[in-house]
Order: C-alpha cells, then structure tokens, then sequence
C-alpha cells in the first residue's frame, strides 16, 4: 500500500499511527533512487510526492523553498528562467539504476546527491538551508531556515541530508542556488593512463584557474560519452565556467599546463554540457543490465590504485569523477564486496555503496560501507533520538 | 554586564572533591598539563564575551587524542562538567566555564600533521590556529577558505565547534562545507573517525552534526580540512553612498547578476567612522554607507567582474568608487574591516549581534535597529558580511554604568528577534553560547528544541559537556 499525505498534518497522522503500532513505513520521495541502501521490509510505502510546489524563490537572494515531494524538474525549469541553478549538480540515477517516475527534491536531499563539481560546490548537503520532517514522533520539526549563515542550535539539516528516509519524512526544503554559468568550456587531455591522469588532475586543482569538474575516462568507456566525440585513446577532461572573457583566459593557461601531460584539444558548447551530464548520471554503465555497479568514494589519489589493485583479481570497468570524489566501477559478474572493501581501507579508507545488483546479490551484501563500532552505535543512538519505534526504513542503512 | 543570564548551579559534592579530582587529573596528563592555581585559573574565566565570569574548577591541556580520552574518562564517570576551549575567542560565551567544570583547552595541540596536495588537504591537531593552515601551505599557493576575523588566535577545534566564517564564505562556504573530516572524543572516553581525506559519509553526516556542536558533542582533536588553489590576486574596491538602503540594494543587485565576489561587506557611517579613525584605511567619511567588494582572479578577469560591478553601483547612485592600486592599498581597506571590532573596543564597551536575514530585509532591518537603538539612547555601529545578510550590530554601552548595561543587553535582544521576524536566524557565525541561549525558544518552537535536544542526549545523556550553553536552562527534560 502507498501513502500520499498531501499535507503535513497528514503526515503526521499516519507517522503517529504507525509508531503507536510499531509500524514499518519504507519512505520515499519519486523512489527513482531505490537502490540506495539495503531492501526495506515494509508493506507500507510512505512517498512525498503528492506534497509538491515550490513555497517561495526569491531569485535576487539566491535561495528557494519547495515542497519535498515537488519533481527536480520542475526546481530545475523555474531556476532556468531565472538563470540560477542547484550547483551541486545532482545526479539523476534513473537510467544507471533501471528504475521509472519522477525524481523529487526531497529525494535529492535524502539521498545527498552530488555531482561533478562536489569539491568546489559542494554536495547537496552543502546547498540545503533548512527542512522541515515529520520525525518518528508524528512530530513536525523545523531546523535551519532561509538564510546561508546559520549556527543557531544543532544542525540536523546535514543530519537528515543523506539519511536516505531512516530518520525523518521531509516534507519542505529550502536550498541555496547559484547563477548559471555564462560560459562552459572542457579541455580534453588524451592518451594518459589512470596514474598519470590523477597526477595530471591534481596538477590542474593546484593552478588558480578554478577547475570546476576533473575526470578521467579510460579508452574503455570513452566512446560512450559526448555522442563518441573524444580523441583516440582515454580522455581526461577537465571544465571551466564563468564569465566568457575569464573562461577564455583560464583555458589558455590550463591548456599551456596540461600540454605536458598529453595532446590536448577543447571541447565546448552542447557536446561539454552533454559529457558532463553524462560523467553526471553514470552514463556508461547505464547499461540496462542488473552487473553490480559501486559508488567508490576515496581520496582522490588513491583511485586509480584502488582500480589496479582490483583489476589484478577481478573483472572490473571504472571511470573517475575525479572532483566529483568518486569512482564508479562495474564489476562484470561478483560484486567482490570484502575484496573491493579490504584495499580500499588499505589504501587510506573511504566508501562504497552498491548502487545495483541482482537481488539475489544485494540480499547478500551490505549496500553501505560497514561503519567502525564507535561510529555504528552512536548512528544507532541518533536514529534513536528521531525514530525511537524505529519505523522509518528499517534496515536500509544497516 | 549585569549577570543576567544563569549558569547552572555549581554542584557542591564535585566542588568538595576538588582536591581529588586535580591530582587524579595531574596523572593522567603530562607535567605541565594541568592548571589548578587559582590565580593560574584566571585567564580562563570567560572567553570574547567578557561580560561573564566563572572560575573553572581545573583546566587540562592534553598534548594528544589519548589524553583528551583519559580525561573525558574521567570526567564522565565521577559525572563532572567539562567545558571544551580553543583560544576563548567566543563573542557568544562558548568557552566560559563554571565553577565546577574541567576545562579542557586545545592550546597544546599546535601540531599540523599531514599535508596533502595531491588529495587538496591537511590534517591538523584541533588547537593549530585558522591563520596557521594557510600559512602552512601558501608557499604551494594553496589556502584553507574560512577566515574568521580573529583567525590570527581562533584554533580550528574552535572553527569547528562554532562553524565559523568570515567575511570570504560567500564564494566558499564556512567551516562545515571545507571540514573533510574529524578525531571526536566522546564524553565517555570512546575515539572515533569521522570522514577522512574522501568525501561525504557512507552514514549518517555526523560530521556535519558535530560541525557547530558548541562543544555540546565531544572534543575535536584532530581536523582534515579542504585546501584550495590560491588565486592569482584579490582585489578589493571601496564603493561609498548616501544611504544605508543604497548601498543594501546594490548588494541585492550585485547577487542577483550572477557575479558572485568572493566578499560583500558593509559598514555604515558610525562604524566607517570608527574604523578610518583606528585604522588610517582612507576611508571615505561624506557617505552614509559603504561596501566593499572583493573579487578575484588574474588581473583582466578582475577588471571584467570590476566594471560589471561598478556600472550596477553606478545605478545605485554610488558616490564614491575606490579602486586600489597596490597592495598596500588593498591590505588598508581590509585592515579597517577586521579592525572593526577592536577599534570599535577603543572607544566604548560594546556587545555585537550577529543575525543573519535573509538579503531582501537588510534595508528594514538596518532601519528597525536604528529604530530599536535610539529609543534605548545607546549608540551602534553597523558593520557586516553583506553578501550573506550576516549582520554585526556593535551596541555601544559604558559597562561601568548596570543600567547602561542592561539597556544594551536589551537591545541586543530585540535585535536578534527582529532577525528572526524577518526570516533569519539568531546567529550566523559566533554561536549561540550563553549569550543567545535564553533566546532560542523565539526561534524554535518546542518540538524542534526537543528534538535538538533528543539528538544531543544522543552523544552525552547526562548533559556533561559545555551543559550551560545553547539549549534553554528550563525544559530540559526531554533529553
């Protein structure tokens, strides 16, 4: 069964309800993002969708207020005619995920999506002002606010932001936004290995030029970007935005820099807003398959050591979405969890969510890293303060 | 100030231990590692909101992890407060102890561990100072971004329990959008690592959560925080108006085109006044109001985002352009804006607000706190991250006068209400400590302080660190 409250007070009222019986509830936005997490037991679906509009968008302050369940979409269109954007690029999961329907801002936030220019703008954690959820009380709970200085009390805002439903229903966002760029344009470095590519990107971050998204696309998923654009041989892509006179100016000296490292060539208008899109939502494993595919987050030079260390034991395709913080990796046929999980630790710790699987694989393997025993007790205890019946997702997150 | 806001009452059976509980600490720090004089007590009785004063109990300085742990050990299990300190650079009352509190300092955690280019970050113990890390990496042209203006002495441990700004976070965010990750000791001794040189949690974002605890949730002791590339040069421009409202629609303006400088602050005339006479910045005193912008770049990108910039406050009715031609030059304007407080602490006593309003109410709340001030007969200078709406009121008082005192105090308050009214917050970046504590149930309802509290209670449920601070004395009793 799925519940649709169309407002908060209904919200309330079906929590209230459910807690009284201890009542699983599997929450959920557009619930295009499903396969974050492990499967929810709950025969009762809670979404947000029918909870939809945007409450207040003030483009002269940068900052907007929508309903959770209002479709990214929509956020997206009204933005556009303001010339204002969601800088953290968030990723829309649906092709590499195989799943349908309309992703929700709430979701965004739920899931803390992120994209490509994650380090310099942030992840959608770092966009988000204020919320309002219903917590595992009935009680509608407001934190945060409007404004992008706020250190009045406790900050559940990042708390909720990438708690994937376990902690709260959100019913109201309020973000920050950001101008759109009035020029983007991607300089191409062909033919480097995984190793000289890290060198050369973080060579790149080191020059005052402002690089806004780094990645590197090995000659095995090349072609599936930019409609196959790319020169031979891997692609290492670096992008530039802002002003067309200072876009010009920085992509001189980025060029004269990276020229070192490989040939290089440029690559502007649709075909870069289209790569980055792509490096964006995972395109090249949106493969219509069920092949395990992880979201790899580690320090960035440890990437490609993490991809040569696998490659030795198994069959493994990656790219990097170098500022981005990610690598994303498919495995061809085991998910080669403990493997995958023991180097990484090796190699200076981080994480790995499985993103997609069979389902017999996922009932098998932890979607989310296994958190240190400290770390794990505490994030029981914090659900606890919100969710005491425990009612929100059970198990999702571990 | 008058003493106002309570304390928690000191618990006479910790207070009778006192003798006990010094030399059971002296074991488990290093020589040197413990105060208990009270005359050495002294400089740690209140913090950079001066107007209160508690003794502390003792006051550790651990040298590493290990020790910090040893002593919040302790602490929890004979149920003893802790207040956590990093430099006492509190406006807000942070760092304030009580009389039977163990103050644990950072300032023998100075040590920069790891820095790390390829991966753009550096760990760092909680007490190296903001000013340290960016020195610690200039010569490869990197900075860590937040820049508090007392960043010279402020520790990062302290950045962190405040997620503290500055006047550049409006192009890169505060202390909690460049924290990668964290050392938190628990209250009861427990050690553990949050985040780490990659991004973001596989859980929850406790890091986030710990970021602006006020040190309600455990100590930092180690930090890895996000460098970035210098950039080629800064450069800042003076603009002077007639008005306070000019110059606040010019900032909207300048936001809304879709230039984003890296720093938009504003002064208005009593606080230009203050500063030029402190500070010899050429300061323009004919206009009502000025900005300063900051963008940055090479020299033509500065010139193209300059001259966008300038023809939008030449709509505004700009009087004044001040472009700079040196370093020198640049150096002045920023030294009488980070001066501002100091200079403003030469003439009178003062207390500085700190709400922040949503861009389009600046003008009507510049006009209410005048409005607010006179009817009190004080005096304030107004000086603030305008970019952001972060708000700096300084109300002058004369301390020696209680009921002076306490008329600033009362106009600090409904000033900080009027913020929220407008749709803003209590405090944007000096926490709310003591200060703002009492305030809080204007800004939250019940519910939302409740849950607050719940998430606290969380990480320290007997209410043992920094418990004076933040959350409403009364009504406790959800945690």
């Amino acid at each position: 069964m799925m519940l649709c409250p169309q407002t908060e007070a209904e919200a309330c009222d079906i929590v209230r309800d459910h807690a009284a019986r201890s009542a699983p509830l599997a929450v959920c936005g557009g619930n295009t993002r499903a396969g974050f997490g492990n499967a929810v037991a709950a025969e009762t679906v809670l979404s947000s969708r029918a909870t939809a509009g945007i409450t207040a968008y003030n483009p002269a302050e940068m900052v907007m207020t929508a309903k959770a369940g209002t479709p990214v979409e929509d956020v997206q269109a009204a933005l556009a005619e303001n010339g204002q954007m969601l800088a953290f690029e968030p990723a829309d999961h649906r092709a590499a995920m195989g799943t349908e329907g309309e992703p929700t801002i709430g979701g965004v936030f739920a899931a803390n999506v992120s994209g490509p220019r994650r380090f310099v703008a942030g992840a959608a954690r770092d966009s988000l002002l204020g919320i309002r959820f219903v917590n595992g009380r009935g009680e509608a709970i407001a934190n945060g606010g409007r404004v992008m200085k706020n250190v009045t009390g406790l900050d559940l805002v990042k708390l909720l932001a990438g708690s994937h439903g376990t902690l709260g229903f959100l019913t109201e966002v309020t973000f920050r936004v950001l101008p759109v760029a009035k020029a983007v344009e991607t300089l191409v470095i062909s033919c480097l290995n995984d190793a000289e590519a890290a060198h050369a990107m973080a060579a790149a971050m080191a020059l005052p030029v402002e690089v806004s998204g780094a990645a590197h696309l090995p000659e095995s998923v090349k072609g599936r970007f930019a409609g196959g654009v790319l020169a031979d041989g891997a692609a290492t892509v670096l992008r530039l935005e802002g002003l067309a006179a200072s876009v010009a100016l920085r992509m001189e000296k980025l060029a004269a820099a990276m020229a070192a490292y490989g040939p290089v060539s440029r690559l502007g208008g649709e075909a870069s807003h289209r790569l980055w899109r792509e490096v964006r939502d995972i395109h090249p494993y949106a493969d219509g398959t069920s092949r395990p595919l992880w979201r790899v987050s580690v320090a960035p030079s440890a990437g490609h050591q993490l991809v040569a260390a696998l490659r030795l034991e198994t069959g493994v395709d990656a790219y990097y979405d170098w500022q981005g913080g990610l690598v994303w990796m498919r495995m061809e046929a085991d998910p080669e969890a403990a493997l995958l999980r023991g180097y990484m630790k090796a190699l200076g710790g981080g994480h790995a969510t499985l993103l997609r699987a069979t389902p017999t694989i996922r009932a098998a393997t932890p979607a989310f890293e296994p958190q240190a025993p400290g770390v794990a007790l505490l994030s029981a205890r914090v659900k606890a303060a919100l969710d005491p019946q425990g009612i929100f997702n059970p198990g999702k997150m571990g | 100030m008058s003493g106002f806001i309570r304390f928690l009452e000191p618990q006479p059976a910790i207070l009778a231990r006192r003798r006990q509980i010094v030399a059971d600490l002296a074991d488990l720090l290093a020589k040197d590692g413990l105060i208990h004089e009270p005359r050495e007590l002294v400089p740690f009785e209140t913090d950079a909101f001066v107007s209160y004063r508690r003794l502390p109990l003792a006051v550790a300085l651990p040298r590493t992890t290990e020790e910090v742990a040893a002593v919040l050990r302790y602490c929890h299990k004979y149920a003893i407060p802790v207040v956590p300190r990093g430099a006492g650079t509190s406006l807000s009352g942070g760092a304030i102890p009580q009389e039977d509190a163990v103050v644990i300092g950072l300032s023998k955690m100075t040590r920069i561990l790891d820095v790390d280019f390829a991966n753009r970050c550096a760990t760092v113990q909680a007490g190296v100072t903001n000013l340290n890390i960016s020195e610690a990496v200039m010569a490869e042209g990197f900075f860590y971004a937040p820049d508090p203006s007392s960043q010279l002495a402020c520790t990062i441990g302290g950045n962190i329990g405040m997620n503290s700004g500055g006047a550049h976070c409006l192009k890169y965010g505060v202390t909690t959008n460049n924290l990668l990750g964290v050392t938190l000791v628990l209250i009861d001794g427990t050690v553990i690592e949050l985040g780490g040189k990659h991004l973001d949690s596989a859980g929850y974002d406790l890091l986030g959560l710990v970021c602006g605890h006020e040190g309600q949730l455990g100590i930092v002791t180690e930090a890895t925080v996000r460098l970035i590339a210098r950039p080629e040069g800064a450069r800042p421009v003076l603009f002077g108006f007639e008005t306070s409202e000019e110059a606040g629609s010019c900032v909207a303006d300048v936001i809304g085109s879709g230039i984003i400088p890296v720093a938009i602050e504003f002064m208005d005339k009593p606080a230009i006044e203050i500063c030029e006479a402190f500070a010899k910045a050429g300061y323009p005193l004919d206009v009502g109001a000025l900005l300063i912008v900051e963008v940055e770049g090479s020299e033509p990108e500065m010139e193209a985002m300059l001259s966008g910039i300038v023809e939008i406050a030449r709509r505004h009715g700009v009087k004044t352009v001040r472009e700079c031609q040196s370093a020198t030059e640049a150096a002045a304007i920023w030294k009488g804006r980070k001066s501002a407080f100091g200079a403003t602490g030469r003439i009178a006593d003062y207390i500085c607000m700190d709400g922040t309003v949503p861009l389009s109410q600046l003008s009507h709340v510049l006009k209410k706190t005048s409005e607010i001030v006179d009817r009190l007969g004080l005096r304030v200078a107004n000086v603030f991250h305008a970019g952001d709406g972060n708000m700096h009121p300084l109300i002058l008082f004369n301390a020696n006068d209680p009921e002076d005192a306490a008329r600033a105090e009362q106009a600090g308050n409904e000033i900080l209400k009027l913020c929220v009214d407008a749709g803003g917050c209590l405090t944007g970046e000096h926490g709310v400590g003591i200060e703002k504590r009492d305030l809080m149930t204007h800004q939250y309802k019940k519910p939302d302080l409740d849950q607050q509290m719940a998430v606290r209670a969380a990480f320290d449920p007997q209410w043992l660190l920094n418990p004076s601070k933040v959350f409403p004395l009364d009504g406790r009793s959800a945690a």
